[in-house]
């Protein structure tokens, strides 16, 4: 046991008192992205310094007396003067954010967690596979893999929305697609008369995908049921446990690995996730109500 | 932090009658000196003046959701066996405010809680117990992140040790390898003699501050027969265990049987109380919670004790992900015994019997354990 007084008194107590104190930032832009999901730029209030993270990771956002929720950061890591947030309007916290204008203040933590593995991608080819809000943990992945396009070989882009209407980031999705050296495929679980595109669930647009087996990264976020069938389909078609990274979402309070709302058999997804790769989850992620 | 070093070869007799001495040499370094007391028909620790105001000829009857009271037949100050609480409540606060925030029209200011954390003796630690504070050490402080309000509680704390002169009957840190002496992690420890007009206390230094505290207690020179009595009393304790827990491959065996009947069948008796995990001294789950003012102009985060046996601690958008009570106690039970190797090196279990004393139904935990021994697992 660490019971060196001394070590423990070396931490600045201002720095220790900040993991559970939120700083505050303004909102610089607000935007919908489809009925029930917003996105916001954020700028810190109190500081001019810029907000570092690395993609893939999450803060904690803060609503004055409604409370804190986990959400993913979605903007692009080297723009580090605007923090970009995509908020799903899904329960008493989330809702609050449809109430937010331009200017409000909201507190932030963070940022937090594990995340992409972007430095093993390097040199091979990279599968993007978003299922539904799944885009939004996503998105700072593809910035960087934009950013740096010659580090990696083939890139595709695999999304699946429930409709088209449910249909995130769409001009940017469509800016994406007209990249020549990008491949996007979208799918949508439900069609309406004005889509023409894939329909069905994600597998088969993952079956199809070109890649090569033995030097491919994967980075997946999606419902639990879409994370786990497109692992199963990578896995037939060649490629390693450990070379398939999901993003997983667990109840947070505090996001440090204090609180023990998001264990996971032993993992802690606020600190050893919400990035994990495919092997060490696979088993326990095939157990109900683990 | 106490630590081991040559000072814990130091040792003296303390009588019996001279006892009040060390709650006066604690109280005049100015610690807040908490130890154990009888109230609502159990032992607890509470702020404590007077040797009087301990368990004095009390001891207790333990069993799976059984606690008695009982009056000994000698004068014992240290007679009983765990009682209720742990000492987590003094270190890891049961309810505490982390920040106040204040409305300003449309922006907010956030003002942290800036209550000094109280310079804090305890008087009683036992050995299991001495392990929980070492384990929750692992969790607030030795991790990425600190906790700064149990770092600071922590810091001061004074830890006297009582070495356990009997084994209650949930009991079982012989075989978590947490008891009943405690070797190391204390400030002074206690082995209680019983003799009649020699009743008398060995104290042993563990620490810096401990020796500085001993130097105030009107001691006698200890013998080496004192130590080998000292020795004799824990190792007749160690021997008299109510219970025993499987540990050798407990680990493993919990990991692959997360879909055995017996979760179920122990779903079957287990009201989701939370009881084991509130009496627990390792037990670390807490959640947040915001309240508001009238008016809507001021707000607080609050942080207090959760248990995985809450419905809500698995609650995402949609609802909860642990919804049966059988994955409720499996979760707690391979967090535990399992879960908590791999995130901390060391068990969450330190064999204080707790979770068995106080859980309403009597479900025991070693005997949950040994179910996956042997045959049981398929």
């Amino acid at each position: 046991m660490d019971a060196n007084p001394n070590a423990a008194t070396a931490v600045s107590s201002a720095a220790m008192a900040d993991a559970m104190l939120p700083r505050r930032f303004h909102v610089a832009r607000k935007r919908n992205e489809t009925a029930d999901t917003l996105t916001f730029d954020l700028a810190p209030a109190d500081t001019s310094d810029g907000f570092s993270f690395a993609p893939g990771q999450f803060n904690m956002l803060y609503l004055f007396g409604l409370g804190e929720v986990p959400i993913s950061i979605s903007g692009d890591a080297e723009q580090t003067d605007r923090l970009v947030h995509t908020v799903r309007l899904v329960g008493s916290v989330t809702d609050g954010f449809a109430d937010l204008k331009r200017g409000d203040t909201i507190g932030v933590r963070g940022p937090y967690g594990a995340g992409w593995p972007m430095d093993e991608c390097n040199g091979g080819d990279v599968l993007v596979i978003a299922g539904g809000l799944g885009l939004a943990p996503l998105r700072p992945a593809m910035y960087h893999l934009f950013n740096h396009r010659d580090h990696y070989r083939r890139v595709s882009i695999l999304y699946g929305a429930r409709s088209p209407a449910d249909i995130v980031y769409h001009d940017e999705i469509q800016r994406w697609r007209q990249q020549l050296d990008i491949n996007v495929e979208v799918t949508v679980d439900h069609a309406d008369l004005r889509w023409h595109g894939n329909v069905g669930v994600i597998t088969p647009l993952v079956a199809k995908a070109e890649f090569d087996p033995a030097n491919t990264t994967a980075l997946v976020c999606g419902p639990g049921i879409m994370m786990r069938f497109v692992a199963a389909t990578l896995e037939r078609r060649g490629l390693a446990s450990d070379r398939i990274y999901v993003s997983l979402e667990r109840n947070m309070r505090c996001a440090i690995a204090h609180c023990g709302h998001c264990q996971l058999g032993p993992h802690f997804v606020c600190k050893d996730g919400p990035v994990l790769s495919h092997d060490r989850v696979r088993d326990i992620l095939q157990i109900a109500q683990v | 932090m106490p630590a081991t070093n040559d000072a814990s070869t130091k040792a003296g007799l303390l009588r019996r009658a001279d006892l009040q001495s060390l709650i006066d040499a604690l109280q005049r370094n100015d610690y807040r000196v908490i130890g154990p007391t009888v109230r609502d028909a159990t032992v607890v620790y509470d702020e404590i003046a007077m040797v009087d105001e301990m368990p004095i000829g009390r001891g207790d009857n333990q069993d799976g959701g059984h606690y008695r009271l009982t009056d000994r037949a000698d004068d014992a100050v240290f007679g009983y066996t765990n009682g209720v609480q742990s000492w987590r409540r003094y270190l890891f606060q049961p309810r505490r405010t982390l920040w106040r925030a204040k409305r300003e029209a449309r922006d907010f200011v956030v003002e942290p809680e800036t209550e000094p954390a109280p310079k804090q003796a305890f008087i009683g630690v036992r050995a299991c117990e001495l392990h929980a504070i070492e384990i929750q050490d692992k969790v607030f402080v030795d991790g990425t992140y600190t906790d700064p309000d149990y770092q600071s509680r922590r810091a001061t704390a004074f830890l006297v040790a009582v070495n356990c002169g009997s084994a209650g009957g949930t009991c079982f840190c012989s075989s978590t390898d947490t008891g009943p002496r405690s070797e190391s992690g204390f400030d002074l420890s206690l082995t209680e003699f019983l003799d009649g007009a020699d009743h008398a206390f060995l104290v042993e230094v563990g620490s810096e501050r401990g020796a500085e505290i001993a130097a105030d207690l009107p001691l006698e020179a200890a013998t080496g027969a004192d130590r080998q009595r000292a020795r004799a009393i824990t190792e007749e304790t160690a021997a008299s265990m109510g219970r025993t827990m499987p540990v050798d491959g407990l680990k493993d065996r919990l990991q692959q049987s997360l879909e055995h009947p017996r979760w179920q069948q122990v779903a079957d008796r287990c009201l989701a109380c939370s009881n084991c995990t509130m009496v627990c001294p390792t037990c670390f789950c807490s959640t947040t919670e915001d309240y508001t003012d009238i008016t809507g102009q001021t707000a607080e985060r609050q942080q207090r004790w959760d248990s995985c046996f809450a419905l809500d601690h698995s609650y995402l958008h949609g609802g909860s992900v642990r919804t049966s009570t059988a994955a409720r106690y499996r979760q707690w039970m391979t967090h535990k015994l399992a879960g908590w190797i791999d995130q901390f090196d060391v068990s969450g279990c330190v064999g204080c019997g707790r979770c068995i004393t106080w859980c309403p139904v009597g479900i025991d935990i070693t005997e949950e354990a040994a179910a996956f021994s042997g045959d049981g697992v398929e």
